[in-house]
């Protein structure tokens, strides 16, 4: 257990100095540079302009289908690594298992494919 | 203390106030981002448990799809947040009553849990020691053949959400010109034009 939390100790170093980097660069912006402002800095110039609309609006479900179909397939992959890590171990009943689920999705996903769900039009 | 006890405190801490700003930041967008700092603490909780595969996919599966997921769900509800606010002290009184119930729940659980016997050694029993299989490894050892029929359901439930992902939400255009890139090319000179003699002062 220990030595295992070692082996992520340069991570947690690298995630205390990317958090001291982006806390040192925000703060050094706010204490260091000069902020004059007035309404004609302020406003939209040259190419800028006042927006006409809310930002929000609907999207084509299409794209939700996308991230879904990812989110399925990135399941899949999950499952995969540890059967990988542990192929020695697995024996013959663990891969045909394995062989059996990727048959089922790969059932899905020829459907997937024909019904040109994967199709941008 | 060392360096895991500080982590931990760095870590529960950032769950912890990302689940609470989740909850209270005004902008849904906001929340999913909170969301996702809360995912990532948890994360190290999960390695500081020794339990790295499930601290990945934390990482791949919820911070990497879920959340992206969630983002896509908050941009596209095309809804009028002010009007939602308004509506939300109407059902003011069922949430209250929905998060009493919970609570109740809650209290119960722990006013009458109780371990058997049996349940802490075979607990302690299923994983391995580090030493002779790490955390993924022991996970596949268990996974495809001891819990068969369990692996096998959750391959058909992917299938289930594929297809009916597929089915609820496909829909063909059909006024759509698209290209057609076996046509195109089998395309040849003598039926993709012809020469006609034109005789002076008559036009076709």
């Amino acid at each position: 257990m220990e030595d295992l939390l070692k082996e992520y100790l340069p991570i947690i170093i690298f995630l205390g100095l990317a958090i001291v980097i982006g806390l040192v660069l925000i703060l050094a912006a706010v204490v260091l540079a000069v902020r004059n402002p007035d309404p004609e800095k302020l406003s939209a110039y040259e190419c800028g302009f006042n927006a006409f609309d809310d930002a929000r609006m609907k999207f084509d479900v299409r794209f939700y289908l996308v991230a879904i179909l990812f989110i399925i397939f990135d399941l899949e992959i999950a499952f995969l690594f540890p059967w990988a890590v542990a192929f020695k171990d697995v024996g013959l009943v663990g891969f045909w298992s394995m062989m059996v689920f990727l048959a089922v999705l790969t059932i899905g996903f020829a459907y997937e494919w024909k019904k040109g769900a994967l199709e941008w039009e | 203390m060392s360096v895991a006890d500080y982590a931990f405190y760095l870590f529960a801490m950032t769950t912890v106030v990302g689940g609470f700003f989740t909850v209270m930041a005004r902008n849904p967008v906001h929340s999913v981002l909170w969301l996702i700092t809360a995912f990532v603490g948890a994360t190290g909780l999960f390695v500081l448990l020794g339990a790295e595969f499930v601290a990945m996919l934390l990482m791949i599966v919820y911070v990497g799809a879920v959340a992206v997921l969630f983002l896509f769900v908050v941009m596209m509800l095309d809804v009028d947040f002010a009007a939602l606010k308004a509506e939300m002290a109407k059902s003011l009184p069922l949430a209250l009553l929905i998060g009493v119930i919970l609570l109740m729940e809650l209290g119960t659980i722990f006013g009458v849990w109780q371990f058997s016997d049996g349940a802490e050694a075979a607990r302690g029993a299923v994983t391995p020691a580090l030493d002779v299989a790490h955390n993924t490894q022991a996970l596949g050892m268990i996974l495809y053949t001891d819990y068969i029929l369990l692996f096998q359901l959750a391959g058909l439930i992917l299938l289930v959400a594929m297809i009916g992902a597929i089915v609820l939400t496909l829909r063909h255009r059909t006024n759509i010109k698209r290209q057609n890139v076996i046509a195109q090319m089998h395309r040849d000179p003598a039926e993709a034009m012809k020469i006609i003699d034109v005789k002076p002062g008559q036009g076709l």
